[in-house]
């Protein structure tokens, strides 16, 4: 039984106040309440604070194109027809009227030109499948970049990691539907991967095609997989990756009030129920746009798939580039025969080797660095990817060896735009696979470094106004200013790189210490990482700079000219919080 | 009526005017030469004879074309065993002179790992000379007349038969090289496969004939003058046909697609959350920096 609020006074009025009755609304929620108890959960979360930096909304994307493609993915189902049936096209693509195809083929091409959206939807579907994957890699960088995979989130990113894959298994098996001659070609490809594989790879292909390719049962096979299979795991590992992500709350970039044990930026409602609801609608928008005017997956170009047939231009979607690439380039004649069997190293290595190898190596980077530096540590603040030289340049390396691939994948059609030849560029990937990314690392490394370097450089001798003075002597110097407060706490709120070193191999007794020889190779790697990163200047140094730099403005305070150099740049003082280090 | 009068008004103030009886004379001129030039029967003298084409022809091919075919076009090698500075043209046939010298693929600009397109040196009458020489060197396919590669004079079903079933073998010999779009693709070191777009109908069924350069030779035994009629009526469809599905982003296929998931998709939703991320909410008019 509730208070009896009728009798107490909403002001001070000599007269009671009676509570007015609750509204419809209100009536509705306290029914709802009584009866699911939502109030205590809602109360929690939708004052949930997130912190406000655009590249946390970069994991959004790839949700809401989810979105997208769960919508239009229904959409399509209600005409698909996922048999590889033979029937005549008769539809109202004159091309191939009287053309004999599968039915998963004819229903693809009435989807596109006989359903009222059909094509819209379609095309919707594809660019947020290709938008999806991508969305999730820029994601899958921003979190790499920024160190935001270290404790307490491994495991978060392990199972992006996973939803990157079957992201991919799960554009491919879609883009594999139609029957047409490209997405063909492309499951020809794939029957081809699996026999390469020892031993088992003619099991492996019978058992999938239910027989010698293509057989009948490639397409209902790969539907049920798109359509119920895949899509359940993606849903079950969204979830478990946004529960993970308010369970461990967001990460934030370190600055004054911001702190390991607290989250600083706005509450979910209203604030960030408004921005992500409008970013769903943008996504959407640009998808739709995209499905409306730009042409993805002809299908009616393409044809049926015939396997007596190809197309110049054969390529997977964009996502199953890279691999495409490294088969490209590989050279053609390594093969081993044993008894009679032959290995087929050039495209095992590629296609079966390399790119589970590259997954691998990805999910177990936040392990690999979290032995190295031994920081068993939960970390809530960012670290600028210059902070942590050794893994940003990591990560460009790995992304250089990415990115010459994928190039490699399109090859003829740099070579035809590009009026480049084509085996010109196999050579050039042939080697470019090696060196682009030794190279992209050194290069990422020493870069990273000297922009720590020009960090130091601020927060001691202050920024470069661009202002050049003449002293009596007739020395020309640049006059260089004192950062904000705020400024320099940013710069500075980044902890010392500790450089691990073994003890002795002993231990007092003269016992061999256990596992001293995985602890040497963690004291070298760790020596690796951070040995050559700058750190930030200690107390003493910035007091005997900011000394220096007072000294310095009192010999100018005489001046006949009172430019302080402020005028001329954009760092004016933005707010009446913001006071110069000189003042202190 | 009264603009009606106004005009003839106006006529009549000029019909005695100085100019009058010349603009009269020059009216009845070109009508009485056009009528005379439409129903006059065809003269036999009116077209050079073919001896006459074949002396201007090979005039044209020594100044031109000898340098590399040789004085009497049997080629010419040179120190390199297997290469030649120019193939022998006996037995090539009027459609391939038509075909390389019609495109402005020859004469040739420069050597490379293709002749490139260009805009023809030579004019239609001199392009006839040359093919009637060429042709008078050794038996060749001759060039294609309309009807070989029209398919106006079929019905509106028969059409539509051509349409598909060209399309069929459009994809199955054509598409390895030129893309299922005809936008061209890759061959080896440097050589590429031409764009079809915008090719005359005349050409493609020439290049089909002769397999000039890199292309295979789809002769009549191969590939029937209909059959090639039938892939030429595809490609003119696919032309004739509105993009259905909006800007084709140049027929590449997947490569390009990719290129606008993440340059259009990808740059432009970044774009969006920058935009939102900067657009935070504030207790103040000035602007915060979050």
């Amino acid at each position: 039984m509730s208070v009896d609020t009728s009798k107490v006074a909403t002001s001070n009025r000599t007269n009671a106040a009676t509570a007015s009755k609750p509204g419809r609304a209100g009536s509705l929620a306290s029914w709802a309440d009584d009866r699911l108890g939502l109030a205590t959960a809602m109360k929690k979360n939708l004052r949930k604070v997130f912190p406000d930096h655009w590249s946390f909304m970069l994991g959004e994307i790839a949700l809401w194109s989810f979105v997208v493609l769960l919508l239009t993915g229904v959409f399509l189902t209600l005409w698909f027809n996922p048999s590889m049936g033979h029937v005549t096209y008769e539809g109202s693509y004159d091309q191939l009227r009287g053309v004999g195809m599968s039915e998963s083929m004819a229903s693809t091409l009435h989807i596109s030109f006989d359903v009222r959206g059909g094509l819209l939807m379609r095309q919707m579907h594809h660019w947020a499948a290709a938008i999806f994957i991508a969305s999730m890699m820029v994601h899958l960088l921003r979190v790499a970049f920024t160190g935001a995979y270290r404790k307490p989130r491994e495991l978060n990113w392990v199972i992006g990691c996973l939803l990157l894959l079957l992201g991919t298994l799960e554009g491919f098996t879609g883009y594999s539907l139609p029957d047409d001659l490209l997405s063909g070609t492309g499951v020809r490809a794939a029957d081809g991967f699996l026999k390469a594989t020892p031993v088992a790879g003619s099991y492996m292909s019978f058992l999938l095609f239910g027989g010698e390719f293509p057989g009948e049962s490639i397409i209902p096979r790969l539907y049920i997989v798109h359509v119920l299979l895949i899509p359940g795991i993606l849903l079950a590992l969204i979830a478990a990756h946004m529960l993970l992500l308010v369970y461990h709350k967001h990460t934030q970039w370190p600055g004054p009030g911001r702190t390991e044990q607290n989250v600083v930026g706005f509450p979910m409602l209203p604030v960030y129920a408004a921005k992500a609801g409008g970013f769903f609608f943008m996504v959407f928008g640009v998808i739709a746009i995209m499905g409306g005017l730009l042409s993805i997956n002809p299908v009616w170009k393409f044809g049926p798939y015939d396997p007596t047939k190809v197309t110049a231009g054969s390529q997977p979607d964009w996502y199953m580039g890279w691999p495409d690439g490294l088969l490209r380039i590989i050279p053609t004649g390594w093969e081993t025969v044993i008894f009679g069997y032959t290995i087929s190293w050039n495209v095992m290595l590629p296609i079966l080797i390399v790119p589970p190898m590259m997954l691998v190596v990805l999910m177990l980077l936040p392990f690999i660095e979290g032995w190295i530096t031994g920081d068993k540590r939960d970390h809530h603040l960012l670290q600028r990817p210059r902070n942590a030289p050794t893994r940003t340049a990591v990560m460009v390396s790995l992304m250089t060896f990415y990115g010459l691939a994928w190039a490699a994948g399109g090859n003829d059609i740099i070579a035809i735009k590009l009026h480049l030849s084509i085996n010109q560029i196999t050579y050039f990937m042939r080697v470019a696979i090696f060196l682009g990314p030794a190279l992209a690392f050194w290069i990422t490394r020493r870069w990273c470094i000297s922009l720590q370097r020009a960090d130091n450089e601020k927060l001691l001798h202050g920024y470069e106004t661009g202002i050049i003075t003449r002293s009596p002597e007739g020395q020309y110097a640049e006059r260089h200013l004192p950062i904000t407060e705020t400024k320099a706490y940013t710069l500075t709120a980044r902890e010392r790189d500790e450089v691990f070193t073994v003890g002795s191999d002993t231990d007092a007794s003269g016992v061999a210490a256990p596992n001293s020889r995985s602890e040497r190779l963690r004291a070298r790697l760790s020596s690796w990482m951070y040995s050559h990163n700058v750190q930030k200047p200690t107390r003493a140094e910035l007091e005997e700079a900011h000394h220096h730099a007072e000294h310095e403005a009192e010999l100018q305070a005489g001046l006949d000219h009172p430019v302080d150099g402020h005028q001329f740049d954009d760092h004016r003082l933005r707010d009446t919080d913001d006071v110069p280090l000189r003042d202190h | 009526m009264r603009l009606l009068n106004r005009t003839a008004g106006r006529l009549s103030r000029h019909r005695r005017g100085p100019l009058a009886g010349l603009a009269v004379l020059l009216l009845g001129l070109v009508i009485s030469g056009s009528l005379y030039t439409v129903f006059s029967p065809a003269q036999a003298d009116s077209q050079p004879s073919e001896t006459e084409q074949v002396a201007k022809g090979k005039e044209l091919f020594l100044a031109s074309c000898s340098f590399c075919h040789g004085q009497n076009g049997e080629g010419v090698p040179t120190v390199r065993d297997g290469y030649q500075l120019g193939p022998s043209l006996v037995g090539v046939g009027a459609a391939a002179v038509d075909f390389q010298v019609g495109t402005g693929r020859m004469p040739m600009a420069q050597p490379g790992q293709q002749v490139q397109r260009k805009p023809p040196v030579f004019n239609d009458e001199e392009v006839a000379a040359l093919a009637a020489y060429v042709a008078s060197l050794g038996p060749g396919p001759a060039i294609p007349n309309e009807s070989d590669y029209s398919i106006d004079d079929l019905s509106e079903e028969e059409r539509q038969e051509a349409i598909s079933r060209g399309g069929q073998i459009f994809l199955t010999n054509c598409t390895a090289c030129h893309n299922f779009n005809g936008a061209g693709g890759a061959m080896p070191r440097g050589g590429y496969a031409p764009s079809l777009h915008g090719v005359e109908p005349k050409y493609i069924f020439e290049a089909m004939l002769t397999g000039p350069q890199q292309m295979p030779n789809f002769s009549n035994g191969n590939l029937s003058p209909d059959e090639k009629r039938d892939v030429i009526a595809y490609l003119g469809s696919l032309e004739e046909t509105p993009e259905y599905a909006g800007f084709t982003l140049g027929g590449l296929g997947p490569v390009s697609e990719g290129l606008f998931a993440w340059v259009v998709g990808i740059g432009g939703l970044v774009g969006a959350a920058v935009w939102i991320a900067s657009h935070t909410t504030r207790s103040k008019k000035s602007k915060v920096n979050a």
